[in-house]
């Protein structure tokens, strides 16, 4: 419970640091997050896409295929929005983003502490959570969005295309009709903030056990398990809460 | 009296009075007590210190990165809890400090881009400035042949070089140093002693003007004909020796233990 609190009271202090140095020392902040953007967004384009096509080969294609064959079709467009947009989009991707940068940040910002990084940036004036914490926290979180966005329309056109592969009588602007038609506009708010809470999760997690305590070298393995199953848990329950939100609008 | 005049004459730049210095692994235990120390403008100190006595945490409490546990400390007469935090931070960045090893580069910065890092941080001069500053302080300290390597091409011995240059990159008035020789091998050591003698001296870096500088170590024989107040940290407690003068006659067996240490390069 006190690690809870910690983790909460960790996320208040990053969230405080953004707004009250939005604008200080640009050049130093906006290029690490942009860098982050790169590293956990663009750099994992590839592999997203191919989870895309996989979601959508392996699931939608036959979902489709079969609630054609029991004359369902006119549910297809609300199952694709409610399976992949709402909930496997957004929490494959932040899996994805986790388990390729998220476990990397902890033995990064572990190894960094643990060889007195933190205390060279204190030495300087440099607020280690500004310095550090900060950039990973938004260029995940935009990464996270994006690359949200990016597995939805790969899974949703790929699913199609096996369906087409299937012989599925269904033409291609049916289809699409029927995601437009499923589409409410909560549900872009919606993606929007679980995606964007999902890459804060991940980074505020990650920096916390990588970065709150000092670490030894061979305590950073046990803190990244640390951090990717305590990442996982917090995503669940976010999720839960916006499933909740759901079914309240 | 003209020691008094003189006294007088230089402010005091970091003044502690019966300060608890704690550790940074265990916040409530004091490893230095009942510290009383002033040092003033144009001091070179050197706190002769043997390893786990806590110079580190008193180097750090000094410059106003660690809290004392207790007593009052000021930095150039100012309590740092009584500043806000932009106060706070301006009067921090007059005192520079490398710990032990240099602290380490920063490994995904080059070697300028390590030394720019702080005046980008906290300056708002144009780029062509900081990179013209950079190239005096990378000029100064011998680092300019590798300014665009990243620290993992560096000889390791080459690290606290650019620890050295980053603090100096915003000029700070006053530099604690720990243990800036461990270590290094006697072609290096020259190196540093000459350099901070000629910061204590007056470097152009600086503008000529004097550095003030606070040596703790390990071993003081080197620094014995370079400091001009002396120090040593022994049973949790921070004594004052004095100058070289009173050195002379000080009978204190850890003094001649740290000055007869046989001064090794790690």
């Amino acid at each position: 419970m006190d690690r809870v609190h910690e983790l909460i009271a960790f996320l208040l202090i990053a969230l405080g640091v953004t707004v009250t140095r939005f604008h200080f020392a640009p050049r130093v902040i906006r290029p690490l997050v942009r860098a982050q953007i790169y590293r956990a967004g663009v750099c994992l384009l590839p592999m997203i896409g191919f989870l895309g096509c996989a979601l959508g080969l392996i699931i939608i294609g036959q979902t489709v295929s079969l609630l054609e064959r029991v004359g369902a079709e006119d549910f297809i467009g609300k199952l694709m929005v409610t399976v992949v947009v709402r909930e496997l989009g957004p929490l494959l991707t932040a899996v994805v983003v986790l388990a390729r940068v998220g476990a990397a940040t902890v033995v990064e910002l572990g190894t960094s502490r643990a060889q007195g990084d933190v205390e060279a940036l204190e030495a300087l004036g440099i607020d280690p959570i500004h310095y550090l914490v900060v950039p990973r926290m938004w260029g995940l979180a935009v990464s996270v969005f994006a690359l949200t966005i990016y597995l939805v329309l790969t899974a949703l056109l790929s699913g199609y295309l096996f369906a087409f592969l299937q012989n599925v009588p269904m033409r291609p602007s049916e289809y699409f009709q029927q995601l437009a038609g499923a589409l409410r506009w909560e549900d872009f708010v919606m993606l929007t903030l679980k995606a964007t809470a999902f890459g804060i999760i991940i980074a505020v997690v990650t920096c916390y056990q990588g970065l709150a305590k000092p670490l030894r070298i061979e305590e950073v393995p046990a803190a990244t398990t640390r951090a990717v199953v305590s990442s996982v848990v917090a995503c669940i329950l976010v999720d839960a809460v916006f499933v909740v939100a759901y079914l309240l609008i | 009296m003209s020691a008094t005049v003189e006294k007088i004459a230089r402010p005091p730049v970091i003044e502690m009075f019966d300060v608890a210095v704690s550790s940074a692994r265990a916040p409530d235990i004091a490893v230095v007590a009942d510290v009383n120390w002033r040092v003033l403008l144009d001091d070179f100190w050197v706190l002769g210190a043997p390893p786990g006595s806590g110079k580190s945490d008193l180097l750090a409490t000094a410059a106003g990165l660690q809290l004392p546990l207790r007593g009052v400390h000021r930095l150039f007469g100012q309590e740092l809890l009584s500043l806000g935090e932009a106060e706070r931070l301006h009067e921090r960045l007059r005192v520079g400090v490398v710990f032990e090893g240099g602290a380490r580069p920063f490994t995904h910065l080059t070697v300028a881009d390590n030394v720019a890092l702080p005046l980008r941080y906290h300056r708002e001069g144009s780029e062509a400035d900081i990179r013209q500053r950079v190239e005096e302080i990378l000029e100064a300290t011998g680092l300019a042949a590798v300014a665009d390597r990243a620290p993992a091409h560096l000889v390791r011995s080459m690290h606290p070089r650019v620890g050295l240059a980053r603090a100096l990159a915003l000029a700070p008035e006053v530099l604690l140093l720990d243990d800036p020789l461990a270590g290094l091998d006697p072609r290096q050591t020259r190196w540093w002693l000459d350099f901070i003698g000629s910061l204590a001296a007056g470097h152009p870096i600086l503008k000529s003007r004097k550095m003030t500088l606070v040596v703790a170590c390990g071993h003081m024989r080197p620094w014995m004909n370079r400091g001009r107040q002396f120090a040593l940290l022994k049973d949790k407690q921070l004594l004052p020796l004095g100058g070289r003068a009173e050195l002379e006659h000080c009978n204190e067996p850890l003094l001649r233990e740290l000055v007869a240490a046989e001064f090794t390069s790690d």
